[in-house]
């Protein structure tokens, strides 16, 4: 595993991502739903939700570090912000 | 009658998984974990937080690379979609002649990509070049190692050579899908051929023309072969798109570090690009099988 060069943060990054995904799946399968339409005028199942939410945060967290000169976790409160939105409206 | 519950279709999907896991999970962790640390090899890597991030995003270098790949994406597109279309109309629907220009249509298709380069970089040399050679003695300057206008001719042209007959032969497949009432309809109302186009063929090229467009965006988006071998990215910088900026930074350089900052951007664009066009095909696809 040495060639993959770990560190703690993008395990981290990477277990979190890991039960997002197995935490969706599992609800997904115990409270199975019916995709609905929101601000985006397209059908958004819970998965597509968090696919939209995920993706944005990346480009939030870009955004953030190329233009904003706050510390970094500032995006990850927006990011919070921009997912509940997704979640509510999308 | 009760339903058996079987799980054993899980293991059918098990190859795939791995083959996925190692062929695209593996590798884009290990580009993740590049992306915050600073190595000069031998297996020795240094903490380096968001910094080859921030330098990738105020980096000229690649936005100039980008501002390059989104020009060429869009001049091709803009060239082959209209041209397809109008190659797969021009086309016999039936008979002998059909399975010919299907067969020509093809051919281009089946040649690899660095024969298709070495083609147009023999093709259009001044000395020894068809192309070259006869726009020379013209009159019309031309020469792809030193004018930026005709390296981005050559490198187009090579393109639109190389990946017309794609999107020629997905309409092609639209068109053959219409039904013949369609057109009959359209004869007894006296409907001119641009309404027949407009009203029918359009509408009904429109699912394999959004998988063309999709198809040709993504290729020309990570285009690295042809014109690395035709140009290596010249003069100066003028044909240095994004894979061949990234390959000169990870490979010339050995800047692994920024050169995977580069990539995960990358890939975030290209993600963001296919869940687009993916979410437009499916929403029209489901408005499609409701009227």
């Amino acid at each position: 595993m040495d060639w993959m060069a770990w560190t703690a943060p993008t395990a981290i990054f990477f277990i979190v991502i890991a039960s997002l995904l197995t935490v969706f799946s599992i609800i997904a399968i115990r409270f199975p739903e019916s995709p609905r339409i929101g601000v985006l005028r397209i059908e958004t199942t819970r998965g597509d939700r968090l696919f939209i939410t995920l993706l944005g945060s990346a480009f939030i967290n870009l955004a953030w570090l190329g233009l904003v000169s706050l510390p970094q976790w500032g995006a990850l409160i927006v990011c919070l912000l921009y997912a509940t939105a997704v979640f509510r409206w999308v | 009658m009760e339903k058996t519950v079987n799980q054993k279709a899980w293991l059918l999907v098990l190859p795939v998984l791995v083959l996925v896991a190692f062929s695209a999970v593996i590798p884009l962790m290990t580009v993740v974990n590049y992306s915050v640390q600073d190595t000069f090899g031998n297996n020795k890597f240094f903490w380096a937080g968001l910094e080859w991030f921030d330098e990738m995003l105020h980096s000229e270098r690649m936005w100039n690379a980008l501002g390059r790949q989104l020009l060429f994406s869009a001049i091709i597109l803009a060239i082959e979609v209209p041209l397809g279309i109008l190659v797969a109309l021009s086309m016999p629907k039936r008979g002998f002649w059909a399975s010919v220009c299907l067969v020509l249509m093809a051919l281009p298709l089946l040649i690899p990509w660095n024969v298709v380069g070495t083609i147009w970089q023999i093709f259009g040399r001044v000395d020894i070049g068809l192309l070259g050679y006869t726009l020379e003695n013209l009159g019309i300057p031309y020469n792809y190692t030193q004018h930026l206008f005709a390296a981005w001719a050559t490198v187009i042209v090579m393109d639109v050579w190389h990946w017309t007959s794609l999107v020629a032969l997905l309409a092609y497949a639209g068109l053959q899908s219409i039904p013949d009432a369609y057109y009959q309809a359209a004869k007894i109302d006296q409907a001119s051929r641009w309404s027949v186009f407009r009203y029918i063929e359009l509408p009904k090229m429109q699912g394999v023309l959004m998988i063309a467009i999709l198809l040709r965006f993504m290729d020309s988006f990570m285009i690295y072969t042809e014109p690395f071998v035709v140009t290596g990215g010249g003069p100066g910088n003028s044909t240095t798109f994004l894979s061949i900026d990234l390959v000169k930074m990870a490979l010339g350089q050995f800047d692994l570090g920024p050169a995977a900052a580069f990539s995960i951007m990358y890939f975030l664009v290209i993600l963001l690009i296919c869940w687009v066009f993916y979410t437009v095909m499916t929403n029209l696809e489901k408005r499609d099988g409701v009227s």
